[in-house]
């Protein structure tokens, strides 16, 4: 290799390599891809509640894509408490009529942000929800106040077919 | 790889040898010069190879029986319990055999870390150590999500969910490594499979850790090169198979005794009800030997920084053999070292204490003074320690030190005029 001449040689070496990976790429693809979540998961993608047996302060827990989805009608006073919170206060800032449309419906999902477990209903320093698994804090609102989650519980995609059913996802 | 030439004495043995060399391998094995003075802290390494064809023995037959569905995996567990002859024997042994072989690998690592086993020239040997200690990790954890237990559930949840903690695709990768969008069936298969997969690759990554190992030839409590063979050494058959053997037996006692008289005192009641996605157990505690560094994980307030610091805490100790900058392998020649290196057991076994405990109050904050502790150890108490350290002047050969006889000249000069 005295001479740095690129010659016809390197160029069909470059052009193999890049071919041989560009083959490579094609066949790990589908190895990796299978793992992904397949057609009959994703078929699943959405749930019909029936929420005209919930009473004021009373939470039901349903299942959507196998997670637990809160439905929360929330009083009077847990409304007034979310709504009054200051901005300034809150790790993940967002207004409680952003996550509530109808303020006395609080639809979102029952997983702790921080690792993923069920938080319980009704405890905690704030009167919302409590993670007992490491120790995060939910509000009235399912914002999270204290503890190691980054963020608020998600408020999943949801629409009222009618005053008594709920179409999540 | 052998010091010496082997030549079979049978014509058709030498035929064969010709052709493979096995008997080449095994005569190797057979004479391998192995230091005089190995105490039975180096009888560890032979108990985990007994430790790994156990798992792999009894995982074979447990996978006969076993389901690897959502839907009846937790029955087929109770069913192998209960229904298959000598199902519950089989069972006990693979899950007490679990932590008997972390039992044995935690002995093995510190063995290391007290007489400097990881330093040149035996750092490749320990690196492969670390990653069959990581893939031990994950066999453990997966294979703890096959019964399909609340506590399988919840823990898969949990630690499935520490990558949701990468920024951008933390929650993709999560979603991916779930097949779904939770831990469902499809989790549990893919587990299944790799789990059965793992121990294979530990077997492959033993190989390559005693071949390592057999360059340089074994370190030993003095710490110091030796001549092989010589008389410091002895062959490996008969002196070490019988030490170890005798060493196996021991721990073998201490096996059976948790398998026979308390078999579910290391596992959670919490895992004999069935997985419930809607409801979370109280309290979501990892398997015993997992502790210390689930207690490091919760020490953090933020969630990447605390994976991060989890994650941290396992590949610091790949670096271990630049960090430590002392040129003496054994404490027995580091005073200093010595007394640091209990501090650091008794940094583990509270880091291990506490994050069996809830994490809020008094055990968060021993929690995070012992993470604070353990990652100063390897940062700056070890680099810093090579360098300051007085050492204890270092024996010429084993014979020497077995002998009590004098470490060096200079001091050997020194006694004689004291003696005189």
């Amino acid at each position: 290799m005295s001479e740095k001449k690129t010659n016809r040689r390197d160029f069909l070496f470059t052009a193999t390599y890049a071919v041989g990976a560009v083959g490579i790429g094609a066949a790990v693809w589908p190895m990796i891809d299978q793992m992904n979540p397949d057609a009959s998961v994703k078929a699943l993608a959405s749930t019909e509640v029936d929420v005209s047996s919930l009473n004021p302060g009373k939470t039901i827990t349903v299942l959507w894509r196998g997670k637990p989805v809160f439905i929360r009608r929330r009083t009077q006073e847990e409304i007034a408490e979310a709504k009054s919170v200051k901005m300034e206060e809150l790790k993940d800032p967002e207004k409680d009529e952003d996550r509530a449309k109808n303020p006395e419906w609080l639809v979102m999902l029952g997983v702790c942000t921080h690792l993923g477990c069920v938080p319980l209903n009704d405890k905690g320093d704030y009167n919302g929800w409590f993670c007992p698994c490491h120790g995060s804090h939910y509000d009235t609102s399912g914002r999270i106040r204290k503890g190691p989650a980054p963020t608020n519980m998600e408020v999943p995609k949801y629409e009222f077919l009618n005053s008594n059913t709920i179409k999540i996802g | 790889m052998s010091d010496h030439e082997y030549t079979p004495k049978s014509k058709f043995g030498k035929w064969f040898n010709d052709r493979l060399p096995l008997l080449s391998l095994a005569s190797h094995l057979t004479d391998y010069p192995t230091p005089k003075n190995l105490n039975y802290w180096w009888t560890f390494g032979g108990i985990l190879t007994f430790c790994l064809i156990t798992q792999i023995v009894t995982g074979l037959t447990l996978a006969m029986h076993y389901i690897a569905h959502a839907d009846m995996a937790f029955e087929s567990v109770e069913h192998i319990m209960r229904d298959v002859n000598y199902g519950w024997l089989i069972r006990y042994i693979h899950s007490n055999g679990a932590s008997m072989f972390f039992l044995a690998v935690y002995i093995h690592i510190f063995r290391s870390l007290f007489y400097g086993s990881y330093k040149s020239p035996r750092e490749i040997i320990w690196i492969i150590g670390i990653i069959i200690y990581l893939l031990m990790m994950a066999a453990a954890f997966m294979g703890y999500v096959l019964p399909w237990g609340q506590m399988s559930f919840w823990g898969a949840t949990v630690i499935t969910n520490l990558f949701s903690a990468i920024p951008l695709v933390g929650e993709g990768i999560v979603t991916w490594l779930w097949g779904g969008y939770s831990v469902d069936n499809p989790t549990l298969t893919r587990f299944f499979t790799l789990h059965y997969l793992i121990p294979f690759l530990i077997l492959g990554l033993v190989v390559l850790h005693i071949w390592a190992l057999h360059v340089p030839g074994n370190n030993n409590p003095v710490g110091i090169d030796i001549k092989k063979p010589s008389k410091d050494t002895v062959p490996f058959h008969p002196y070490i198979v019988i030490k170890d053997g005798f060493a196996l037996l021991m721990f073998m006692i201490v096996f059976a005794f948790f398998i026979f008289y308390t078999p579910n005192i290391l596992g959670h009641a919490d895992n004999y009800i069935e997985a419930d996605p809607l409801v979370t157990p109280a309290h979501i505690v990892p398997e015993w030997y997992l502790l210390p560094f689930y207690a490091i994980l919760r020490s953090v307030p933020d969630k990447l920084l605390g994976v991060v610091a989890m994650l941290s805490a396992i590949l610091i100790l790949a670096a271990l053999p630049w960090l430590d900058t002392s040129k003496i392998r054994s404490a027995v020649f580091r005073p200093l070292y010595k007394q640091f290196y209990w501090i650091l057991v008794a940094d583990v076994l509270i880091l291990g204490y506490v994050g069996a405990m809830p994490a809020e109050g008094l055990y968060l904050l021993i929690a995070r003074i012992a993470t604070a502790y353990y990652f100063l150890h390897f940062l700056v108490v070890l680099p810093v320690l090579g360098l300051k350290e007085k050492t204890l002047p270092v024996p010429l050969s084993i014979t020497e030190s077995v002998l009590g006889g004098s470490t060096n000249l200079a001091v050997a000069k020194n006694k004689e005029s004291l003696n005189n």
